[in-house]
């Protein structure tokens, strides 16, 4: 038996911001209500749905249950998947082989966070402990100082620059003012983001994307469900996953995520094609030099050029891969279990040719790269439409 | 006494615990496998090489090279006082890794990747409880409470 292709067939897509006007479960229900309404199915027409988020960010615990219930999609199955920033694309990928091995045929995959429940007092507490506990946390190590520990090894390897990181920023908020659901809607210059506050050198405020509220759901389908429900379905044609040592003291390069350029590597050789034929993409630039990173990740530029990829405008709509034309984490804001299924939706929109202002001119092939943590899972897709 | 090791400890209880116990005497050791000889560090008890549990703490020079470093301007929970402080990566000639604060004994304006630190164990002698760690000093730094009276 030849398994099943897996097409995308409705998207939807709350703005991202701070929602202090409703809960979680509130929040699934708009991307979800949207996706329904843009596949043009009915609610029953779904068997199972899988939900990526972060549960210690909510009150709420278990809170698959909680969703499955104000969906209206009780008692069908659903559960929760969690691998940090990346746990949107975790949830895909479940859906993706639940229907590739024949168990359901349509399924909804929701990611959603509400990072805002937390006050400052609580996210510092848990920010206390992103790295690895044992070795790590007790030095008081945070998410940005390891992107920076990165930033600086790479500056130190490539030659890689400050200005180079910043202009990251300036691409991502120059795309984010295009987008309507972006929670940052104005351009910025680099001399802004320059004087910005510093956070963990090399990076200042503008080098990091921001905790937002927010959910984006696709729903998924066979091959022949998918043709039946969507005149233009968009296909997952290449799925990649892999891991990396969660702690920096047991991987042995810094300048790059071991799990990105594995995962893209089976993506790209499961779709049948190469770097070169990506037209458009979504990166995971939880930080500048993480974009700079997923370049050379990715193989859309050699190893140590990611900082003249963007210095020569090459991400750019009209450069070689347009990347975040959606404004990537930085400029769309980064609700983290919602991120991966954002980063779907807006490649599903570009290939579909409804991306309006910020579309990128006849895109047929696209890709996302999904990283949870600090790179120790990644998740890439390639996505294609006929 | 795992508990005893960083000035906040999330995880108290390990099957390496007596490290810090080491550490409190002034010594930095890492592990070596029973059985395949693998070393490493920071320790861990069952190898990563031949995945036996069998395993000895050895001496460790602490000596290493700067991979990498930040300061840490907005702390979390724990560090607030302490802010902004310096966090080093060092590769370990012994093999392995540290990541620790940079200590007094290195002028900040001379750090930078390639340079040479040593790893030396370190007591909070503030702290009314048992609290070890260590950090990343000048090469020829000695444990403090073996230096000898000024």
């Amino acid at each position: 038996m030849t398994m099943t292709r897996v097409g995308i067939v409705g998207i939807g897509h709350t703005p991202f911001g701070r929602r202090s006007d409703a809960t979680v479960q509130e929040i699934a229900f708009e991307a979800f209500r949207d996706a329904l309404a843009d596949a043009g199915i009915e609610r029953d027409a779904v068997e199972a749905s899988v939900i990526g988020s972060v549960p210690e960010y909510h009150k709420q615990r278990s809170m698959a249950g909680v969703i499955q219930e104000y969906l209206g999609l009780v008692p069908r199955p659903t559960w929760l998947t969690e691998v940090a920033c990346a746990s949107g694309s975790a949830a895909i990928r479940t859906a993706w082989l639940a229907i590739r091995g024949g168990v359901h045929d349509v399924v909804a995959v929701i990611g959603c966070q509400k990072m805002t429940e937390l006050d400052t007092a609580e996210i510092l507490a848990l920010m206390g402990r992103v790295g690895e506990v044992q070795w790590e946390s007790g030095f008081g190590t945070t998410f940005p100082g390891y992107y920076a520990m990165f930033a600086r090894r790479h500056m130190h390897e490539y030659g890689t620059t400050r200005e180079q990181m910043l202009d990251v920023a300036v691409k991502n908020h120059h795309y984010g003012a295009l987008n309507p659901l972006a929670m940052f809607r104005k351009a910025i210059t680099r001399e802004k983001a320059a004087a910005s506050e510093e956070v963990a050198p090399p990076f200042r405020v503008y080098d990091c994307c921001a905790n937002a509220d927010g959910a984006a759901c696709v729903i998924l389908a066979s091959e022949a469900t998918a043709r039946a429900i969507s005149e233009r379905p968009v296909w997952l044609s290449g799925m990649g996953c892999a891991t990396a040592s969660m702690s920096v003291l047991r991987r042995p390069q810094l300048t790059g995520l071991p799990s990105a350029e594995r995962a893209a590597a089976e993506a790209y050789a499961m779709a049948g094609i190469t770097p070169r034929d990506v037209q458009v993409a979504d990166v995971h630039d939880c930080f500048t030099i993480a974009e700079i990173m997923a370049y050379e990740d990715l193989g859309f530029c050699p190893r140590g050029e990611g900082g003249r990829f963007i210095e020569e405008h090459r991400s750019y709509i009209g450069g070689s891969v347009p990347v975040n034309v959606d404004g990537g984490l930085k400029a769309k804001g980064h609700p983290i279990g919602a991120t991966g299924v954002s980063m779907t939706y807006e490649i599903v929109k570009q290939l579909r040719g409804d991306a309006g202002e910020r579309q990128v001119p006849g895109a047929s092939v696209g890709l996302t790269h999904n990283v949870g943590g600090i790179g120790q899972y990644c998740f890439v897709q390639v996505l294609t439409r006929e | 006494m795992f508990k005893w090791f960083g000035l906040v400890n999330y995880a108290p209880h390990t099957k390496v615990a007596e490290f810090a116990r080491h550490l409190k005497d002034g010594r930095l050791v890492g592990t070596k496998c029973a059985e395949c000889g693998a070393t490493t560090f920071p320790p861990r008890a069952d190898c990563a090489e031949c995945m036996s549990p069998q395993f000895e703490f050895v001496d460790v020079s602490g000596k290493g090279t700067l991979h990498t470093f930040t300061t840490i301007v907005a702390a979390p929970t724990g560090f607030e006082h302490l802010a902004p402080y310096v966090l080093g990566l060092v590769d370990l000639d012994d093999g392995g890794r540290a990541l620790a604060w940079i200590g007094p004994t290195v002028n900040a304006e001379d750090i930078e990747i390639g340079m040479e630190l040593q790893v030396v164990p370190q007591m909070a002698e503030e702290s009314e409880e048992i609290r070890v760690y260590y950090s990343l000093e000048r090469p020829g730094t000695m444990w403090p409470r073996t230096q000898p009276p000024q």
